[in-house]
C-alpha cells in the first residue's frame, strides 16, 4: 500500500446488483470533506473524499442493491464506475461486507 | 483545489490517484502518536 | 465526467488527503494520553522525562470525564502511555471504561505488570491493544538505554502475552545508533512472540535532548534504516515517524504528515494538552482539559492549534524537490535542537540540517529545554521494596497526665474538666 511506482491495484469489480452493508466493527465519522471510517478489527482507516460516497455508505443496507443506493443519492451513469471502484476498495479492506441472505 | 505536482509518480498513476474517492492508512500511520 | 476540468468549472477532483488534513479536523483521529509521570524505569531518552508522579495528576473521575469527551467526539483510538501507565492503581479500571465507551485503546508499557493473569484479560478484549517497549535486541544494547533488568521484563511480558493467546501485539523500538544494526534480530523477536514490529524515530525530546548526541542515528544509518523498511516494511509499523526519510526517494507508508494539532495531540498526566508528545514545552501547550469546555474546547478553539492548522511556511525547504513528502520533517526535532521551524530537520537526509547545526554551534543561543522534569532524583530509581526497617524509638508522651479520652466515651465532659484544671493551674 505504498505510494510508489508499483502497478495499479487490481481490485475485482464490485457487483452493484448485490446487497451490501457496513461491517459491524466499523465506526463512521462524517467530515466536511466526506468521512472517516475506522475498522476496530483491522485497525485500518479509510478516508472517503466525497460526501455522496458517505451518504451511499450510510444508506447501503436500506436498499436491495448497491446500484439503487447510488441512484437514490444522485450518482449519474457516467460517475457510477468511479463510485463502484470506491465501494470495491472498501470491500477489499472489509469495511463493507455482503449481506448474507 | 489544484493538485500539487507529483514528482515521483508517472502520469497514468497521477490520474488514477486523482480518481480515487477512497484513501486508506493504518491507524498507526499518523505522526505524533507513540 | 473528465478529470481535466476547464478553468473556472467546478472541480470534481478529490484533493490529496494530506492537503485536507493540513487544515485540521473537528476531532482528532487518535491521540496520545500520558496517564502518569510515574515510572519504575529511568530510560535515558524518555520523551516525557518521567520517573516521579506529579501530585496534580488527573483523578480517576477526571480520566473518565476525558473518556466521555473522546467518545462524544468520536475519537477512534487513544494510545495510553506515560511514564509507565500500569503503575496507576486505577489503570485497569480506566482501560475498561474506555473500551466500554467506544474508544479503542493501545497502551505502551515496559511490561512490568503484564502477569499471566493480566495477559489473559488483555487477550480477551477486542478493543485493546498493547505495545511493549524494547530498544535493543540484546540485553546489552537494550539495558544501556532502559536500565538493568528491563530487557528481561519486556521478554517476560511478551512470553506471557503469547501464552495467553494475545495475537499481534506490538513490539515498539526507538531506533538509535546502537540498535539499527539489529533490525533483523528485532524482526525475529517479534515473529517469535507473534507480535508486530514497530520501529519509531528518536526525537531530542525530554531526556532525549541530553542523550541525543550519543544516541541519534548517523547519516549512513538513516539510509540503512530506510533501505530496510523498503525491503522489509510490509507489516512493520512506523507510526509515520520517518516521513523525513521519504527524501531518499520513495515515500514510506503512512500519511507522511506532521499530525501535531491537526489530527493528533497529547493529553499529559495533569491534563495539559500539547500538540505532540515529543513537544512538551510551553510553546506547544494549547490548554488544559480542566478548563471550561474541556478537551473539546482546547482541540477546536485553542490559539495554538488554530495556528498550526493554517498553511505552514516551508521557508528554506520549499525549494527542495522532496518538500512535498518530507514537509521539512519533524517540528519537535527542529525545536529541541534549536533550529528554526521553517527550515530543515536536524536529520535532513540531504544534509541541510547538519549544515545549519554546524553554523549555529558556537553562537550564543542554546536549544530550548523541555518544560518540566519528572525524572527520578536517584539513579537508578530507589526500589520500593527492600528499603530496610524504618528506624523508630517508642516512648510515652510525658505531657499527658492520663491517657487520651476513648472515642466511645459517652460522657461529653470526659477529660474536659481535667484539661481545664491544668490550664487554670498553668495560667495562675
Amino acid at each position: 500500500m505504498t505510494a510508489c511506482a508499483v502497478s495499479t491495484k487490481n481490485t475485482s469489480t464490485l457487483d452493484l446488483n448485490q446487497a451490501w452493508q457496513v461491517h459491524p466493527q466499523v465506526s463512521i465519522r462524517p467530515e466536511p470533506f466526506g468521512a472517516l471510517l475506522y475498522h476496530f478489527g483491522t485497525r485500518k482507516l479509510s478516508f472517503l473524499k466525497d460526501r455522496r460516497l458517505l451518504e451511499i455508505v450510510q444508506v447501503l443496507s436500506d436498499y436491495p442493491t448497491a446500484r439503487q443506493a447510488c441512484d437514490v443519492i444522485g450518482v449519474t451513469e457516467t460517475e457510477l464506475p468511479q463510485f463502484q471502484r470506491a465501494l470495491a476498495t472498501l470491500r477489499d479492506s472489509q469495511m463493507l461486507i455482503e449481506v448474507s441472505v | 483545489m489544484s493538485q500539487s505536482p507529483q514528482n515521483t509518480i508517472p502520469a497514468e498513476e497521477a490520474v488514477l490517484e486523482a480518481d480515487t474517492l477512497v484513501e486508506e492508512v493504518s491507524i498507526d500511520g499518523m505522526c505524533g502518536v507513540y | 465526467m473528465t478529470l481535466l476540468e476547464a478553468p473556472g468549472a467546478p472541480s470534481t477532483k478529490p484533493a490529496r488527503l494530506v492537503d485536507l488534513f493540513e487544515f485540521g479536523l473537528d476531532s482528532p483521529i487518535c491521540l496520545t494520553w500520558e496517564l502518569t509521570y510515574a515510572c519504575n524505569l529511568s530510560c535515558v531518552h524518555c520523551l516525557s522525562s518521567s520517573g516521579r508522579r506529579d501530585p496534580r495528576e488527573l483523578s480517576t473521575e477526571e480520566c473518565k470525564a476525558v473518556i466521555d469527551e473522546l467518545e462524544r467526539m468520536q475519537v477512534f483510538y487513544v494510545n495510553i502511555g506515560g511514564g509507565e501507565p500500569t503503575v496507576r492503581s486505577d489503570f485497569w479500571e480506566i482501560l475498561d471504561y474506555a473500551t466500554e465507551h467506544h474508544v479503542g485503546v493501545k497502551f505502551s508499557t515496559n511490561g512490568v505488570k503484564i502477569t499471566p493473569e493480566r495477559a489473559a484479560q488483555l487477550a480477551a478484549n477486542d478493543y485493546l491493544d498493547i505495545q511493549i517497549s524494547l530498544d535493543g535486541a540484546t540485553a546489552e544494547v537494550n539495558d544501556y538505554v532502559r536500565g538493568p533488568g528491563s530487557y528481561a521484563t519486556a521478554i517476560k511480558a511478551m512470553e506471557n502475552l503469547q501464552a495467553a493467546g494475545m495475537e499481534n501485539f506490538k513490539l515498539s523500538v526507538v531506533c538509535t545508533r546502537y540498535n539499527i544494526p539489529q533490525l533483523d534480530e528485532f524482526k525475529a523477536i517479534a515473529d517469535k512472540y507473534g507480535a508486530q514490529l514497530r520501529l519509531t524515530r528518536l526525537r531530542p525530546s525530554g531526556r532525549g535532548a541530553d542523550t541525543w548526541d550519543d544516541l541519534h542515528p548517523l547519516p549512513e544509518q538513516q539510509r540503512e534504516l530506510y533501505d530496510w523498511l523498503i525491503a522489509n516494511g510490509d507489516g512493520v509499523l512506523t507510526g509515520d515517524s520517518f516521513f523525513h526519510l521519504s527524501a531518499f526517494g520513495e515515500a514510506l507508508p503512512g500519511l507522511n504528515l506532521c499530525g501535531a494539532g491537526r489530527v493528533v495531540c497529547l493529553i499529559d498526566p495533569v491534563g495539559d494538552v500539547y500538540a505532540c508528545p515529543f513537544a512538551i514545552h510551553d510553546d506547544f501547550l494549547a490548554g488544559n482539559v480542566r478548563q471550561p469546555g474541556g478537551f473539546a474546547h482546547v482541540w477546536r478553539q485553542s490559539e495554538l492549534f488554530q495556528e498550526l492548522r493554517k498553511p505552514q511556511s516551508g521557508g528554506a525547504c520549499t525549494s527542495c524537490q522532496f518538500f512535498d513528502t518530507c514537509k521539512g520533517g519533524c517540528m519537535a526535532a527542529k525545536f529541541f535542537t534549536g533550529l528554526p521551524l521553517d527550515g530543515p530537520d536536524p536529520e535532513c537526509v540531504q544534509g541541510y540540517g547538519e549544515e545549519l547545526l554546524k553554523a549555529a554551534k558556537g553562537k550564543e543561543k542554546s536549544a530550548p529545554k523541555p518544560s518540566g522534569d519528572h525524572s527520578h532524583r536517584t539513579s537508578p530509581p530507589r526500589p520500593r521494596e527492600g528499603m530496610g526497617p524504618v528506624q523508630l524509638t517508642l516512648t510515652r508522651r510525658e505531657d499527658l497526665q492520663r491517657p487520651p479520652v476513648n472515642d466511645c466515651e459517652p460522657n461529653p465532659l470526659a477529660g474536659f474538666a481535667a484539661q481545664l484544671a491544668s490550664e487554670q493551674e498553668s495560667a495562675s
